[in-house]
């Protein structure tokens, strides 16, 4: 019964405009990224430079989606934090996994 | 009373309950806690990948001259050039840029549902979240093709030696890939692919359901009698995730 007693009309409010447009602003600035870096893929030489522009450009596109489209810079300090703080270990996932990588590679040839 | 209650509030503090120390309601924490959880798996499955790579020579020639052995790693851009109905033509990663373009497509038609019902507007949320719902499906219609081509194979095939399922060492013509042995390179190659895009697959396949379900659920007026909308602004963030990752994908698996 509960749910028939709750049955409210919601209010509907007009469009934000603003909002939208930052909305597909970042899309965008998104798909012009991924163009970029494409371009780059068939344009740059192979090589430690383009792994870096690769890794930054992804580091970008990712913020922008979790900042822009998930709205973690609009929620609390404490919440940012708890999910940002944690990724710190992964940077050594990295840095341990790489090394056993390269030793297999001097072990193998 | 309330006056009461308030007093209380203000002696505990804030981790000492009553409030929200968060601003965030109880399913959407749980939402960022698990997809943290999930930011580690893949995270697990992408740095293997690199470990992986790394304990491989790499393809030392000029990209243009690349011919697949299971002697090195490939260059994916060389691997990943087939794009549906345009037979054994060359097209380096142009149907995986479409699919890219797809999955960001259907994470800003979501954000825009999200926003939607921010402002309780049922009928653009049921809009957005179909235009969502057909994106998703499309993304997994590619990614269905991509595995069926990667699974069979060129043409050609690629000649190599290898040791068999039996333990022999054979030498004959490759076509395709599975699990124990591929044509376009060593063995783990074909098996990460495997494991991190059926993964990925995996998690937009389960998001497509919920999806639908918040479609329905919207389009029959489920949340309007609940007063607000915040299961499609948890499922927008399931969503978004799987689109934070196909991103990592796409340049660890596809660009490097």
């Amino acid at each position: 019964m509960s749910s028939l007693e709750n049955k409210t009309t919601l209010e509907v409010l007009p469009r934000n405009k603003e909002k939208i447009r930052k909305i597909w602003k970042t899309a965008l600035i998104l798909l012009i990224i991924t163009a970029v870096e494409f371009l780059l893929a068939f344009t740059m030489e192979r090589g430690m430079l383009l792994f870096a522009i690769f890794v930054g450009l992804t580091i970008v596109k990712a913020s922008y989606i979790m900042m822009e489209f998930m709205h973690l810079k609009d929620e609390s300090k404490v919440l940012f934090w708890s999910i940002m703080l944690p990724l710190i270990f992964l940077v050594w996932l990295l840095i341990a996994l790489s090394k056993e990588g390269a030793e297999i590679f001097l072990m193998r040839w | 009373m309330s006056s009461t209650a308030i007093e209380i509030n203000s002696k505990r503090g804030t981790w000492g309950g009553g409030n929200e120390p968060l601003k965030a309601s109880y399913g959407k924490l749980m939402m960022w806690f698990f997809l943290l959880s999930d930011i580690f798996t893949f995270a697990a499955f992408l740095i293997t990948y690199g470990a992986i790579r790394v304990s491989y020579p790499a393809f030392s020639g000029h990209v243009k001259e690349f011919t697949p052995s299971n002697e090195y790693w490939p260059v994916p851009e060389m691997i990943f050039d087939a794009v549906p109905f345009l037979h054994g033509v060359h097209a380096p990663l142009v149907f995986v840029g479409v699919m890219t373009f797809i999955l960001i497509m259907s994470s800003v038609t979501m954000v825009l549902a999200v926003e939607a019902g921010h402002r309780n507007d049922k009928d653009d949320v049921v809009k957005w979240l179909l235009w969502t719902v057909v994106g998703g499906a499309t993304f997994l219609s590619c990614q269905a093709w991509e595995w069926s081509h990667f699974i069979h194979g060129t043409d050609a095939g690629t000649i190599m030696t290898y040791v068999n399922s039996f333990g022999q060492t054979v030498t004959e013509t490759v076509f395709g890939a599975n699990l124990h042995v591929n044509e376009y390179g060593p063995a783990p190659f074909a098996q990460l692919f495997f494991f991190i895009t059926g993964f990925h697959g995996f998690h937009v396949t389960i998001g497509v359901v919920l999806l639908f379900l918040a479609f329905y659920q919207a389009a029959v007026g489920v949340y309007e009698r609940r007063g607000h909308y915040e299961m499609v602004e948890k499922i927008g963030l399931y969503w978004h995730f799987v689109d934070l990752v196909w991103v990592f994908v796409f340049t660890f698996y596809y660009l490097v």
